[in-house]
């Protein structure tokens, strides 16, 4: 996790936290800290509280606790307006009754800019977005896609350092998402700006941020850089919630620097990494990714490999997905590129699998 | 610039696609077995649209009875004016031929004799006369006094006749003159027992042409009796009207070749009235006698103006004006009333929906934006006057506003007025004004709530982050959004207090009653249903131009009720 001090974080959260109804707390303890010109994803189910802290970062929502500091200063009893942070709403939030000029126009309108400079600003959001030719048009006119492109330039027309995005991309089809994707953070890299990307898409999560906050119950649960998310996931929930995952639950039976040895409820042992556990007896749950457990291994001598039958074979084309039946695990699967000597298997093989013993983590047992 | 967002550009083999190329050949889509799409669509269409229409049937119908019917009939009352024409038919034929200069000739008022005695026989004269009223102030009294005063100049002759021969004050003697002889025999025949139909009088064949005006009158004496009194004729004594005819017709023609029945006595007669003793007198006297306004023009300009089956009069009283002999003119500034009645019921329309806007809008965004729970009980509280009696309401606003009420002992209590100079806030345009508007509130309120729920919050949101205070968040993107809601309830409460009666009549008093009260008081206590009627149509057609204007500025697809 890179370190940023308090000092030169461009936007801060210390020790915040959020109830709505004085019982519970949405928000426990947040402390998080973002340099200038990052692209930050909240990413989390819904009820994880990502939300609330971005309508806390907006000025919508007040923290029931801590400081919220922006360039240092603190922002908490800044009136949403005065924040001069953009933002991008999931249902683009954008005036039905004026024209797309005039809702670029209106940040400008009420910052006061005289009208030859804002009808610069507004044509130059515009061209950024490559909607040029639509300024006369209605929202209800544009499509879902055209929509966002213009809450987008809407967004960044005044120029905010910061701009916030709560889950703009959820309403387009797959094919349009993939392509906004890109273009928000080739945007969003060409302008500097700093971005507080709200999702609980993690594809996007991974694709679009420089660096994951993934939220459940109120806490952030790792914040990283989404390779690392990825490939060391820090707990449990991380590594179930990001991407695919095969748990194995047994019991650590020793440890030695960088190694451990679990054994499984099944009674079989396999050597695993040990990230969350601590001592020798401890309860855990291995996560192995599918893609990095091979078939038939050639791992050497002493390395420990499991038996295992497949249940299901599926074709994907790039890929083939294997479920197999593995210590008492029905679901675990398997992803195999697909190359010309790659074996298929067929439901009723039985096969010997094995994996590298650092693609093997044993995190907490939840 | 994305193929995603561009126009559609799909050529396979679609259903839409298929239309398209249909569109680009000539001539009509044809359907599988060759009928045009159109027909064989329309067939199947067919079933379906008689269903919903055997759906919707009873409803249809039953807002056909009770609602356009009586409206329809209603409004041609607006027009309608037969009651003249239909009483006074001689005397309508005979001032056709009037130029309305002066007086009109003796024949007029011969004919007005026939006229009235008859209506006064059958009770109608007093009808026409509270008709004629309206038009002409006195004419009713005239009628009245007529009906009975008429009766003088027919007894002259009458004495007369009978002075000279009993029979002339005898029944049958009268109808052996002027019956047929069959229909006589029928009648005595019926006379027997009097069971079953009374065989309707007959005149005798050529007796019309001897006595041209007795056998109209006397007909129309049996006619009378028969249909209308249910009377024996054969025990009736004829009119004085009849016997006036009788001496009209002896002193025009000569009886002496005269040989059907009862030739005896009518030479006789006709002698007598050629004998220079016989006292005559002259309609236009016997009128006179009657009442000096017979002598003046006015009377009969009347008659003849509203003599056509339609009118335009009751329009034209609407909108204080009159029907002269020399076409429409204004009436004098005294005898003005409605349109001041109409300009106010307008007036006073928008300042009660003005004021509901102005008290209603707070109230619907507060509703709008407040959780469900506490929304909902709020909701109550704006439906609890409309489970409370109109009138109970109303006399609340009385108890609160009058002189000696609750709001002037709070003032004069905390000093802020005099005892001396209480407020008079009832009985004028303010009361109406407040009580409306308070009743009216909750039709302003729920369209509007109804609209401003739908508007997301994010809206509000977007505008904030976006730099803008409350108040350009509130006035560049709430309002307009609202706008809707504010255009039905205003046409709603508009619409509704244009033609709101109970109320103003309540807490009206003199300068706070709406049109709508003197429409009531037409249909209810001066019985001027012609002209309730007329004005009732203007303002239907008022709301109806208010309607399409506001359609044409705001545009209809604006109003949202939800």
């Amino acid at each position: 996790m890179p370190d940023t001090g308090t000092s030169d974080a461009f936007v801060a959260f210390e020790r915040v936290q959020k109830s709505y109804d004085g019982e519970t707390l949405v928000v426990k303890d947040l402390n998080l800290n973002m340099p200038k010109g990052e692209f930050l994803t909240m990413l989390g189910p819904s009820g994880s509280g990502k939300t609330t802290c971005l309508m806390m970062l907006a000025g919508f929502e007040t923290a029931t606790h801590g400081e919220i500091k922006l360039d240092g200063v603190s922002i908490n009893n800044i009136p949403p307006h005065k924040r001069g942070i953009g933002m991008v709403f999931q249902n683009y939030a954008l005036f039905p009754h004026m024209t797309v000029a005039e809702n670029l126009s209106f940040p400008l309108e009420v910052r006061k800019i005289g009208k030859s400079e804002r009808e610069k600003k507004v044509m130059r959001a515009l061209d950024m977005v490559e909607m040029g030719a639509f300024g006369g048009r209605r929202p209800a006119q544009l499509s879902g896609g055209q929509q966002q492109r213009i809450a987008l330039a809407r967004a960044l027309v005044f120029e905010p350092e910061l701009v916030l995005m709560d889950e703009p991309l959820g309403a387009l089809d797959k094919q349009l998402r993939e392509k906004m994707q890109f273009e928000i953070t080739d945007l969003a890299h060409r302008l500097g700006i700093t971005v507080v990307y709200v999702t609980h898409d993690q594809t996007e999560a991974l694709t679009m941020s420089d660096r994951v906050a993934v939220f459940d119950d109120g806490r952030i649960q790792q914040l990283a850089p989404p390779d690392e998310l990825y490939e060391a996931p820090q707990n449990s929930f991380v590594a179930q919630f990001i991407g695919e995952n095969n748990t194995l639950e047994g019991v650590v039976k020793e440890i030695s620097g960088s190694r451990c040895t679990v054994q499984l409820d099944g009674g079989e042992v396999i050597d695993a990494m040990p990230v969350n556990v601590s001592k020798v007896g401890e309860r855990t749950r291995v996560s192995i990714r599918p893609e990095r457990v091979e078939v038939n291994p050639d791992l050497g001598e002493g390395a420990h490999t499991l038996k295992a039958k497949v249940k299901e074979f599926i074709y994907m084309g790039d890929i083939f997905r294997t479920r197999l039946s593995v210590a008492g695990n029905e679901d675990f699967i398997i992803k195999t590129r697909n190359r010309p000597d790659q074996v298929r298997l067929s439901p009723g093989d039985e096969v010997t699998i094995g994996w590298l013993p650092e693609d093997c983590r044993a995190l907490d047992a939840q | 610039m994305s193929d995603a967002t561009g126009p559609d550009t799909f050529d396979g083999p679609t259903p839409d696609n298929a239309l398209r190329q249909a569109k680009k050949t000539s001539g009509p889509m044809l359907a599988a077995d060759g009928t045009p799409l159109k027909k064989s669509l329309s067939r199947a269409l067919r079933r379906q649209k008689m269903r919903a229409l055997m759906l919707i049937a009873p409803l249809l119908l039953f807002v056909l009875v009770t609602f356009i019917a009586p409206i329809a009939d209603m409004l041609f009352r607006s027009v309608e004016n037969q009651i003249v024409s239909e009483t006074l038919p001689l005397t309508t034929e005979e001032l056709g031929n009037w130029d309305g200069q002066g007086m009109p000739p003796e024949a007029a008022f011969e004919a007005a004799y026939y006229d009235i005695f008859l209506a006064a026989e059958r009770k109608q004269h007093t009808r026409l006369g509270t008709r004629l009223n309206y038009e002409l102030t006195g004419a009713s009294s005239l009628f009245r006094k007529s009906g009975r005063g008429l009766d003088d100049i027919g007894e002259v002759y009458q004495d007369q006749f009978e002075d000279l021969d009993e029979n002339w004050d005898e029944a049958l003697p009268w109808l052996e003159l002027m019956g047929d002889p069959d229909w006589l025999a029928e009648q005595q025949e019926w006379a027997a027992d009097e069971d079953g139909r009374q065989p309707r009088f007959e005149l005798r064949d050529g007796i019309e042409e001897i006595l041209p005006t007795t056998a109209r009158e006397f007909a129309a004496f049996a006619r009378f009796q028969q249909v209308e009194d249910q009377k024996n004729l054969l025990e009736e004594e004829p009119w004085s009207a009849v016997h006036t005819a009788l001496y009209t017709d002896l002193a025009a023609g000569d009886m002496s070749s005269y040989s059907g029945p009862r030739a005896d006595m009518l030479q006789a007669a006709d002698a007598l009235v050629a004998s220079p003793e016989f006292e005559t007198v002259s309609f236009l006297d016997g009128f006179e006698e009657i009442d000096e306004d017979w002598m003046e023009p006015p009377i009969w300009q009347t008659i003849k103006l509203y003599s056509p089956n339609y009118t335009s009069g009751y329009f034209l009283n609407s909108v204080d004006m009159q029907l002269t002999p020399e076409g429409a003119e204004a009436r004098p500034d005294n005898e003005r009333i409605y349109m001041l009645l109409f300009k106010r019921t307008l007036f006073m329309s928008m300042v009660i929906t003005f004021s509901c806007i102005l008290l209603g809008y707070p109230v619907a965004y507060i509703l709008s934006n407040l959780p469900m729970r506490s929304a909902n009980l709020l909701m109550i509280l704006v439906l609890l006057p409309f489970w409370t009696s109109l009138l109970v309401r109303t006399s609340a606003w009385k108890v609160m506003l009058q002189q000696q009420g609750v709001i002037n002992d709070v003032l004069v209590w905390i000093g802020l007025v005099a005892d001396d100079s209480r407020l008079t806030m009832i009985n004028n345009q303010f009361g109406t004004i407040v009580a409306m508007t308070h009743i009216l509130l909750p039709f302003m309120i729920l369209p509007m709530y109804s609209v401003m729920s739908t508007i997301p919050p994010s809206y509000v949101r977007a505008a904030k982050s976006l730099g803008a205070t409350n108040w350009t968040t509130f006035w560049r993107v709430y309002f307009p959004q609202s706008i809707p809601g504010i255009g039905a309830g205003s046409i709603l409460v508009f619409i509704l207090s244009i033609g709101y009666y109970i109320t103003p009549e309540i807490v009206g008093g003199t300068t706070g009653t709406f049109i709508s009260n003197r429409i009531a008081y037409h249909i209810s206590s001066s019985l001027n249903w012609g002209l309730a009627a007329a004005l009732g149509t203007i303002l239907l057609a008022v709301v109806l131009i208010l309607y399409w204007a506001y359609d044409r500025i705001v545009g209809i697809d604006n109003v949202k009720l939800g």
